[in-house]
């Protein structure tokens, strides 16, 4: 960046974030660090079994002061922008509703496409900013032949965060930057030591940042309570896929694709859930082959080098943050629809996760497993 | 970068006459005001000069002024040194947080408390006061002038209601003190809470009138200061600029400051008025300080119009500081009945003795073409704009 710009940075009090608020600092730009308030970490402790002390990670009172004091050490200018609403509404509710019809839901892909990436988006360009710049592992450039802007995979591909962010659309792509996208975690913690960021050894976080602890079942038990509603009774029957009832559940919330505990079944095999039916209350399960499967569709699609799919496209698909990826023909298939099929048969393509697809260290797009 | 300060409600700078006022009692003069020796009696002096000092502020004997580390303690002792479980209590959905939380924890301690709405102009009315009187009722506290919107509650008839029940009426006059005259007497309250560094002395001080044969109970336990009201050895060079603060204030009203002060807040206001469109006072049409000014912006966040205001050099806030960061718009917008999203986008002007013209002048050049940024980019109000073209 050759003109000294105006940059927002969203700083969550992790060492990422911090490291590039310096670092653009030191570049000679002008910086501004914001934190989003998205949840208030004392609501639901203590509620139905959720942690009393609060230890939330990702925005809590503790990260913000971290934040704080970074943006004091560097000397910039910081502030606390709430928008625990529009979160709510964006990213919790679906979140319980999702799990509620027995699907196994992302809230930080959401996040980002509502909060990070739009509302914060909006926030930094209303208060002067040019670009709003975050600590995720990632990679933007603009293509000159394609005339789009591009997401990338970055170097450190341990810390690839790219699979949530596939949802970014052009504009919000030409108003982000990701400085860290071409640098390895130790050579970032080594960074923050340099600048003489205090948190420079601080462990990452890893949950998801409304639900500390990482027991969801105790936050939708909590957070319903809260809201004065009852956990819907969804209770029904565990059956094989031909249909033979084989044992009871007592809510399809505690499932997900693939898992083998806590089905209450003894068989001589084991047995695994295949596929959880919301509007049945039936929770189907099998054996291991079962659970592989050659395609899924996706919806609510969002494709990053291209408008449109015009032709089927050979590429690799993750099904999970943590899947390698499999290679894949996709093509469109409905309005607002894609079918992968695979190469080989993928294990535990689970309803309410993302699928992601990669052309080498390209995004090509992704959109939600129906 | 030049810096504009408009949020004197949130606290004000200590005047170079009230800090000059202080100094000697760090190093020089700092004995403990209860000793008995020499170093202590120059000390108890400057304590009951400044005691004095306020009560002239106030209209009342300087043995009716307790000395306390702010607004938020004064406020604390008058309620819970009051009541008992029991009791009932009056206040008003517009207090201050110091007042609305300490009636919450006289609610969940055996008390019981009836808020008192205010009309769209943020005003109590005195009969609705008058009708929420019970049996067991004990203290009526309603504030003076409030934090956000400026606007002045009318005290003096409360008072009669309070005076014909036989009940305590404490008032919280900390936005009040050294903006507009008060007079204890003429209010007929007896209790009322103020703090010092709402009126250019340091952060850490206040005073609470306490009318003599009120039967408080202490809060603070130990020593035998301020006549066994308020336990704690005297902050000393805090009370002697309090003492200093009050006196200047006094001066300040003689020489008309104040009235010049309301000229510039309400040029400050008209101009935006006339050249933002979509814009309005909190409280238009009630009696308020001469310092304070609350306007909502339509279709804009007040949060994000601050944050680029300060980036601009001028500091303004969305209401009350202490609950920045807060969920829920300001609780006295909405119970003046302003729908959320409007008190959301309402901002709040408050000058202090420091601001001059030239300052107005500079908030007037930033405001409008900020907000004018903010709306283009605001989808609420481009979808707005799109639906009435």
């Amino acid at each position: 960046m050759a003109a000294t710009k105006t940059i927002a940075v969203a700083m969550s009090g992790g060492v990422d974030s911090s490291t590039v608020a310096a670092m653009l600092r030191a570049s000679g730009h002008n910086v501004i660090g914001l934190t989003m308030q998205l949840w208030n970490q004392r609501r639901l402790a203590g509620h139905e079994g959720m942690p009393e002390a609060v230890q939330g990670r990702c925005c809590s009172l503790d990260d913000v002061y971290d934040a704080r004091r970074v943006a004091e050490t560097i000397g910039i200018p910081y502030y606390v922008v709430n928008h625990e609403e529009r979160f709510e509404r964006d990213v919790v509710r679906p979140f319980v509703e999702q799990y509620l019809s027995g699907r196994t839901p992302i809230p930080c892909s959401l996040c980002n496409n509502h909060l990070k990436f739009d509302q914060l988006l909006i926030v930094a360009q209303q208060i002067g900013a040019d670009a709003l710049a975050t600590g995720h592992y990632a990679r933007v450039e603009f293509d000159d032949q394609l005339g789009r802007w591009l997401l990338k995979r970055p170097t450190d591909r341990s810390k690839d965060q790219t699979y949530f962010l596939f949802g970014l659309t052009q504009t919000q792509l030409s108003r982000t930057l990701f400085p860290l996208g071409g640098m390895m975690k130790p050579e970032v913690r080594q960074l923050a030591e340099q600048h003489g960021l205090a948190l420079a050894q601080k462990p990452d976080s890893q949950e998801i940042c409304f639900v500390p602890g990482g027991d969801y079942k105790k936050f939708l038990d909590a957070y319903l309570a809260e809201q004065g509603e009852s956990l819907p009774d969804t209770a029904g029957e565990l059956v094989t896929s031909d249909g033979e009832i084989v044992g009871e559940h007592s809510g399809i919330h505690n499932f997900t694709v693939g898992q083998r505990k806590g089905l209450g079944v003894a068989t001589g095999s084991p047995l695994y859930v295949i596929q959880i039916n919301g509007g049945s209350r039936q929770v189907v399960v099998g054996n291991q082959e079962e659970l592989y499967s050659s395609t899924l569709r996706v919806h609510r699609t969002n494709l990053i080098p291209v408008e449109d799919l015009r032709e089927p496209m050979r590429v690799m698909v993750k099904i999970r943050h943590r899947h390698e990826g499999a290679v894949a023909l996709i093509e469109k298939s409905g309005e607002d629809e894609i079918l992968v099929s695979f190469d080989q048969p993928q294990r535990a393509v689970t309803p309410g996760q993302a699928a992601v697809f990669y052309a080498q260290d390209v995004v090509i797009g992704g959109g939600w497993i129906a | 970068m030049r810096r504009v300060y408009l949020d004197n409600n949130a606290t004000t700078p200590v005047l170079p006459a009230v800090f000059e006022a202080m100094q000697a009692y760090f190093g020089e003069h700092f004995g403990n005001a209860s000793s008995i020796h020499h170093h202590g009696q120059e000390t108890r002096a400057a304590v009951e000069r400044a005691r004095e000092s306020v009560a002239a502020l106030l209209g009342c004997r300087a043995s009716e002024i307790v000395f306390t580390s702010g607004g938020t303690e004064g406020d604390n002792l008058a309620i819970f040194g009051l009541t008992k479980p029991g009791h009932h209590a009056i206040s008003s959905t517009v207090e201050h947080h110091a007042v609305l939380n300490s009636c919450k924890h006289l609610e969940a301690s055996g008390c019981e408390v009836t808020y008192v709405p205010v009309d769209g102009r943020g005003q109590v009315d005195p009969d609705d006061v008058r009708r929420a009187l019970r049996q067991n009722t004990r203290l009526i506290t309603i504030m003076l002038a409030n934090n956000e919107t400026g606007v002045l509650q009318p005290l003096e008839e409360i008072g009669k209601v309070a005076a014909e029940a036989h009940v305590y009426f404490h008032t919280d006059a900390v936005q009040a003190a050294g903006k507009v005259a008060i007079d204890v007497k003429r209010i007929g309250c007896d209790l009322l809470s103020i703090s010092g560094h709402k009126m250019n002395a340091p952060q850490g001080v206040g005073a609470l009138y306490v009318r003599k044969g009120t039967s408080l109970r202490p809060m603070l336990h130990g020593g035998s200061h301020e006549r066994s009201r308020r336990a704690g050895t005297e902050n000393v060079p805090g009370i002697v600029a309090l003492g200093k603060a009050a006196e200047l204030a006094r001066e300040a009203f003689a020489r008309g400051d104040l009235e010049t002060m309301s000229l510039m807040r309400d040029r400050l206001e008209q101009t935006i008025l006339s050249e933002v469109e979509s814009t309005g006072v909190n409280g238009q049409g009630a009696p308020r300080v001469p310092n304070t000014s609350s306007i909502y912006f339509d279709c804009i966040e007040g949060e994000a119009l601050v944050i680029a205001l300060d980036l601009k050099g001028l500091a303004v806030s969305t209401g009350a500081a202490c609950s920045s960061g807060a969920i829920e718009p300001s609780h006295v917008l909405t119970a003046m009945g302003m729908p959320p999203q409007r008190a959301r986008g309402s901002l709040r002007f408050s000058l202090g003795k420091q601001n001059t013209l030239e300052d107005i002048k500079f908030a007037l050049s930033l405001i409008p073409p900020t907000v004018a940024r903010l709306r283009a980019l605001s989808p609420i109000y481009n979808k707005k704009e799109a639906v009435s073209s």
